[in-house]
């Protein structure tokens, strides 16, 4: 029988769920096992159904692994479109709660509780897998070796997925740590870290048997991102669970410690999730798509160092003019500033790497995506170290200036360069020669182009005015706002973001729709883009 | 760095290494990158030199500014007070009546007391304090306690069945679904119903007529125009707190809903809630 180890443990931890389902010490925990349980029973019966079994005394023929492992990448690609699609399903919704707030249906789907559920499944489950599945296929082709472990990379894929499983539904039930970015609970969190391990032994097992001589630029900022993540999540979500059989947990820190460490791990989580995992994404797709070498060598070394150094201080800035120490403020808001150059560093050599190659952004919208997402980088790294200035956050603080900050870096980075990736990917692993449709990934990119430029100038233009009205004295020193007033001013704005986030998601289906068709082996008659049919050249 | 090369567009020597196709430059850092980063540090040491900043054995450093953001928030505090007080003694001061004859310090009283009333008053009454299901509508003239400035200053002081003071107004009409017929009940609602509109069923009127006066005349008055005494509604001016409608009132006659509101003389102290009876007082409704 292939397998049996691996059906064995899905089959126990079946089991195991069911024993938690029936001895659970709430109904929230009891809720959440059957879950697992259904989960991990769905999983057994599948590998069930694939074991195949040889007569005594032959052994059943091991598949020959001589080429790069990719099933489990083009499984990560499929988890990517899907976890996106959902992500920003539920990002549109939570924005039409808040401008119409009968959308909230009690008690599953609030906004309390569909909130958490959309950026996690933004971050996590859209931005984790493509990070996982990104680097697992940078790592082997930088390295001229396959995933390192067999197996495990399939450990950290399914196990990554019953992660997002059991953190999403978790929120709907309404269990949660109440840490932004971090409410999975205590058995959740351990789960989480148990897959991380993996990831991190079949990440640099990879890079330890390379047959290259020396280690990629894009495999520094991976390694950085897979061993600062698994420290973050340890140390902020550090807790004394009420029960061995119950969904509460204690934090072991409190007051402005917890926040501190909250901030800690959530400054870090966009420093090394959301900036040093997918600069390592750029790192490859980037000179691959141009096909240009990397602006410099040095360049790399230094704003690498300079970011990991410099990012993990900055944390501090979320807690302005609160009970956090001066002290600490200033030090947090002081690294920000110094992290600007670092972070520039990398949009600087992404962008120069088209030198020699800028006509592409005319003729390849692949490569429009990749240039706008640097862009959207570069902009976000400057409004980031602006705002942690102690003198803008006091206007900027508590406002959807934030919301808009983290968006612009989120859609247009994040997503831009993930989208890219997918679209360079998707040919490549499933063997077709191209897309199916290149002018759908212009559509693509205009629609989402124009969403997040809606949506964060809209939501500039709602912060600051929020800002503005809540501080507002007349010149008897009294306030001239109720918060009530303030908030029925986000009105409009609110409705604009939606149509803003609205026009992304149109974006995502597309791209989803046309992933959909290359796999399948579909061609699209169409013109092609103007200029990109390559011109007779001479002979090299 | 055996094949190192130049690379043809750029004329820009690689460093040699090569993964998947990918080769890397080996240009300098760009010259205004490297000072700007230099600039943000040299910043950054001076910035801390001058605030608060680096964490030593038993205290951090404290900033050659003695720059500390509390101190700040003190002197803001005590500035924007010292401007205030010149009013806020008289008001303290005062009785309420001189209060609203002295121009200047009643113009202030009503700023004051619409600031007060948006941070604490309105999540109930509503911003411009027009109420809403349940919450009295304070621009009116229908007053269920009385609508001299002492009487709203008594009320917004003492609050509405509110257990933290022992001189909070108390009323409470009894369920009279325990002391009532469901058939009496019902009559009850048409009678009040008729005062001002069209009750469903005309025959009703006369025996609730009946029921009122043995029942309820006591408290809202045999002309059913209540009485402050009580905080018992009039019912004869169409003007609904609860609901509108016979069976929204034939549902508080037999289980009425009371409700309730803090006293805010202890919170806010008595010049803060001067200033809200003054502004309450102002909005077109004050007696």
């Amino acid at each position: 029988m292939n397998y049996p180890i691996e059906t064995m443990a899905l089959a126990v931890g079946a089991f195991a769920a069911l024993l938690g389902a029936a001895f659970a010490q709430d109904s929230l925990f009891q809720a959440h096992m059957w879950v697992l349980f259904f989960s991990l029973l769905a999983g057994t019966i599948v590998m069930l159904r694939r074991a195949q079994f040889a007569p005594v005394g032959v052994t059943v023929a091991a598949p020959r692994h001589t080429e790069y492992s990719d099933d489990v990448i083009r499984y990560g690609v499929i988890a990517t479109v899907f976890w996106g699609v959902v992500g920003f399903l539920v990002g549109v919704v939570v924005a039409l709660q808040l401008a119409f707030p009968d959308l909230n249906i009690e008690p599953y789907l609030t906004f309390g509780r569909l909130r958490p559920l959309h950026t996690s499944a933004v971050i996590f489950a859209f931005g984790g897998n493509a990070l996982i599945a990104t680097s697992m296929y940078i790592v082997q082709r930088t390295s001229r070796a396959r995933l390192f472990g067999g197996n495990l990379s399939w450990f950290v894929f399914w196990g990554y997925q019953l992660f997002i499983v059991l953190a999403a539904t978790g929120y709907l039930l309404g269990i949660t740590e109440s840490k932004e970015y971090a409410e999975p609970e205590w058995y959740v969190d351990i789960w989480l870290t148990l897959v991380w391990v993996a990831y991190l032994v079949v990440f640099l097992g990879t890079i330890m048997t390379r047959k290259e001589p020396h280690i990629y630029v894009a495999n520094w900022f991976f390694l950085a991102f897979i061993v600062t993540i698994a420290m973050l999540h340890i140390v902020n979500n550090l807790a004394v669970p009420v029960s061995f059989l119950g969904s509460k947990s204690y934090s072991l820190f409190s007051g402005v410690q917890d926040a501190l460490t909250q901030w800690w791990y959530g400054h870090n989580a966009v420093g090394f999730f959301l900036t040093a995992g997918f600069l390592g994404m750029m790192y490859y797709f980037i000179p691959k798509q141009v096909n240009r070498p990397v602006y410099s060598y040095r360049l790399s070394i230094i704003h690498f160092w300079a970011l990991i150094f410099m990012y993990i201080w900055a944390g501090p800035h979320h807690l302005h003019y609160t009970a956090l120490p001066d002290w600490a403020q200033t030090l947090g808001m002081v690294f920000s500033i110094m992290l600007w150059m670092p972070s520039w560093g990398g949009m600087i050599n992404g962008l120069m790497t088209l030198s020699g190659a800028w006509d592409k952004i005319r003729t390849d919208p692949i490569v429009r995506m990749m240039v706008m997402s640097v862009a959207f980088y570069g902009m976000a790294t400057f409004e980031g170290p602006m705002m942690s200035i102690k003198s803008v956050n006091s206007l900027s603080h508590y406002t959807d200036w934030t919301i808009g900050h983290v968006h612009s870096g989120a859609l247009g980075w994040n997503g831009l360069i993930t989208f890219g990736a997918i679209y360079f990917l998707v040919p490549k692993l499933w063997g077709r020669e191209k897309l199916y449709s290149t002018r759908m990934v212009s559509w693509h990119f205009w629609l989402a182009t124009l969403g997040i430029v809606i949506y964060a100038a809209v939501m500039w233009v709602a912060g600051i005015q929020q800002g503005l009205m809540w501080r507002e004295y007349d010149d008897q020193g009294f306030l001239v706002y109720s918060f009530a007033e303030t908030v029925a001013a986000m009105f409009p704005y609110y409705v604009l973001r939606a149509v803003g986030g609205g026009l992304f998601l149109l974006g995502a289906l597309l791209m989803a729709w046309n992933v959909t068709m290359t796999i399948r082996g579909s061609q699209r008659e169409e013109q092609p883009i103007p200029g990109s049919v390559p011109l007779p050249q001479a002979a090299e | 760095m055996a094949d190192k090369h130049i690379d043809e567009i750029s004329g820009v020597e690689t460093t040699g290494h090569e993964w998947d196709g990918i080769r890397e430059l080996n240009n300098p850092m760009p010259r205004w990158w490297v000072w700007t980063f230099y600039a943000t540090i040299v910043w950054g040491i001076g910035y801390t030199i001058a605030y608060p900043a680096w964490p030593m054995l038993s205290e951090a450093t404290r900033g050659v500014l003695g720059y500390s953001s509390r101190a700040t928030v003190a002197t803001e505090l005590a500035d924007a007070r010292a401007v205030q007080n010149v009013y806020l003694e008289k008001i303290a001061a005062l009785p309420l009546a001189d209060i609203q004859a002295d121009k200047e310090l009643h113009q202030f009283a009503v700023a004051g007391g619409a600031s007060a009333f948006k941070v604490n008053c309105a999540q109930c009454h509503g911003s411009g304090a027009a109420g809403g299901p349940g919450f009295p509508n304070l621009n009116d003239d229908d007053w269920l306690w009385g609508g001299d400035i002492e009487s709203i200053h008594a009320t917004i002081t003492h609050g509405i069945r509110y257990d933290g003071d022992a001189d909070s107004r108390i009323s409470e009409m009894p369920a009279y679904a325990e002391i009532l017929q469901p058939n009496e009940v019902r009559e009850v609602a048409a009678y009040v119903v008729s005062l001002t509109g069209t009750p469903s069923n005309a025959d009703l009127v006369a025996p609730g007529r009946q029921v009122f006066a043995d029942n309820c005349a006591a408290c809202h008055g045999d002309d059913a125009k209540g009485s402050r005494e009580f905080g018992a509604p009039n019912l004869a001016d169409a003007i609904w707190l609860k609901g509108e409608g016979e069976t929204a009132i034939a549902r508080q006659v037999a289980q009425p809903k009371h409700g309730q509101m803090p006293g805010w003389g202890e919170r806010l102290g008595d010049a803060t809630v001067k200033q809200l009876a003054v502004y309450v007082h102002s909005l077109g409704g004050g007696e």
